[in-house]
């Protein structure tokens, strides 16, 4: 068939009660690539993580991760992915090392040998001196790390991680994305991530599928996601609120005016970033001087806003039935 | 490895551990001292109140086995632990007998001090060590059959609230039984005839029989085939319903 690392062909999943949770999704990751799966909640990202790791067989479609199939041979995409699920599924009532001596024997890894993947695991995370402790007494940022770790035990090929950084403060954020921007370029893992944080998809993604209601509406590098929204644009604040009218026939030269704080004014630069310097110039030769200036570039919010005509951040959506297996049965 | 974890996050768990040893014994101390004068009942089994009433701590015991597996077992599903298993090779039949292993570990404890505390407060075991023994081990069957509800009920509905919801119908099952007279020393019919199709009251029989009346293989072999038979028909139920909640493709 393919040697992609994932490929979806127009897979759907439905809950029994609800809408289409994932409504025809089509993706392809290649071996190596970190891909971004950015969406609000329930957009229907952990229902793909589901079914892509087999804990969810889709109601139709089909894909293969690491080239298994994975409704006819689960066994084998198990085991060449490692996942770091949704709110980090630990035991508060064993040790980090603990849980990597579950997990290793779980996969068969037993002995000196899980001894030493343990022990350099949990070094590599940073757990190394609470690998001792009780998970009970963790912090979020440190269960989210365990985690990770735990889903490498086994040398997996592909990672998926379902919101890793979500609920964590800013500095466990930043450390959990260092290591997973390593393991994608020291170990050639791929990454399916999937995310609600515009920046951490523009942060670790080379590649980002912006899914809402269940459809993938546009899928890209983020550069060039945003390249094809819009240019960049300048607001400024001229120092003297007599100089506006002035300031504002400078910019008009510039391109089409963009929405400002009041007091404020805007352009979108029809030339884009490089006429940052001209605008400046031309201000000058008029004397108008500034007290602010500040140049936008576009963000993944607007390429979200533009395909969706609604805002990313706050967006949320009726929340899907995560792992809700009573539909599944019935 | 996964019976290690059972076992060891059963035992880091005092609130588990010591109510189901604590209220079992409050429970039968309470009994000995204000039942002693129904042992001058006509027809009644035992001279000591104590030693009739110590068979029921062995079950009593075991509901709270019910209810610690059947919230271990939960916690599992509602914290996506077994989401993690179920990404693993581990085949479903190892990770059900692996969280009863903690079940057995804490029926262990229980029937171990139960026999302890029965010989430090003087009632007698007439069958002796060798009853004592074969009381801990049809205890822990008893433990088993009671834990395996209590891992069926969570698997079935995922949720800690619905194991919490089920001890007091097993509550129920366990005063409806011959725990507290004989059956045949129940006066009201309807009660009577509950206790007789109560398997409870054969569990409870059969641990009776070896501290009061000796070596009495009917009571036994009820007592056995009651604990085996509910352990038996639960464990494949709680097999169906993992089968249901893990459905890895």
């Amino acid at each position: 068939m393919s040697d992609a690392a994932i490929e979806a062909i127009d897979l759907v999943r439905e809950f029994k009660k609800g809408p289409r949770a994932v409504d025809g999704i089509d993706l392809r990751v290649e071996p190596g690539e970190v891909y971004g799966f950015l969406g609000p909640n329930g957009a229907g990202k952990s229902t793909t993580v589901h079914m892509l790791t087999t804990l969810l067989p889709p109601t139709s479609g089909t894909a293969r991760v690491a080239g298994h199939d994975i409704v006819r041979d689960g066994a084998g995409v198990r085991a060449a992915i490692g996942a770091a699920l949704q709110e980090a599924a630990l035991d508060p009532f064993l040790s980090g090392r603990e849980h990597m001596k579950l997990q290793t024997a779980l996969h068969g890894i037993h002995g000196a040998e899980a001894a030493r993947r343990s022990t350099e695991l949990l070094e590599r995370v940073g757990l190394g001196e609470a690998a001792d402790r009780r998970v009970g007494g963790y912090s979020g940022g440190m269960k989210r790390r365990l985690d990770l770790a735990l889903a490498l035990v086994h040398e997996p090929r592909i990672l998926f991680l379902d919101e890793p950084t979500t609920g964590l403060d800013v500095q466990s954020r930043s450390a959990l994305w260092d290591e997973v921007q390593r393991l994608a370029s020291e170990s050639g893992v791929t990454v399916f991530l999937t995310t609600q944080y515009l920046e951490e998809a523009d942060v670790l993604a080379d590649r980002i599928g912006i899914i809402d209601h269940g459809t993938i509406v546009t899928e890209g590098a983020p550069e060039a996601l945003k390249a094809e929204i819009g240019r960049p644009s300048v607001e400024l604040i001229p120092a003297d609120r007599e100089d506006l009218g002035r300031a504002r026939e400078v910019l008009a030269r510039f391109g089409e005016p963009a929405n400002s704080s009041p007091k404020a004014l805007a352009v979108r630069l029809s030339g884009g970033e490089a006429q940052l310097a001209e605008v400046v110039r031309a201000l000058d030769a008029e004397n108008v001087s500034l007290e602010h200036l500040q140049l936008h570039a576009p963000t993944l919010n607007d390429v979200f806003l533009a395909k969706t005509g609604r805002p990313l951040e706050g967006a949320e959506q009726e929340p899907e039935p995560e792992g809700d297996t009573e539909s599944v049965a019935a | 490895m996964l019976a290690r974890r059972s076992v060891i996050r059963t035992l880091r768990q005092p609130a588990m551990v010591i109510p189901s040893l604590l209220f079992p014994l409050i429970l039968l101390s309470i009994n000995a001292g204000g039942l002693d004068s129904a042992t001058r009942i006509p027809g009644f089994p035992a001279d000591s109140y104590l030693e009739f009433a110590l068979a029921i701590p062995f079950v009593q015991g075991a509901l709270f086995s019910a209810s610690s597996a059947g919230t271990n077992v939960a916690n599992d599903i509602e914290t996506g632990f077994l989401n993690r298993l179920a990404l693993t090779p581990l085949r479903r039949v190892a990770l059900l007998l692996g969280q009863l292993a903690g079940i057995i570990a804490l029926g262990l404890i229980q029937a171990l001090t139960f026999v302890i505390v029965g010989v430090i407060v003087g009632a007698g075991i007439v069958t002796g060590p060798a009853g004592a023994l074969v009381i801990v081990v049809l205890a822990l069957l008893v433990s088993l059959a009671f834990g395996c509800i209590g891992a069926f009920v969570a698997l079935r509905t995922g949720s800690s609230e619905a194991v919490q919801g089920v001890f007091p119908l097993l509550f129920a099952a366990f005063f409806l039984s011959s725990v507290s007279l004989p059956r045949n020393l129940i006066d009201t019919d309807w009660f009577r005839t509950v206790a007789t199709y109560n398997p409870v009251s054969y569990m409870i029989e059969g641990i009776r029989s070896l501290i009061i009346t000796g070596w009495d293989g009917e009571a036994l072999a009820l007592g056995f085939a009651c604990a085996g038979g509910v352990s038996l028909v639960a464990i494949v139920a709680a097999a169906s319903a993992l089968r249901t909640r893990m459905v890895r493709t």
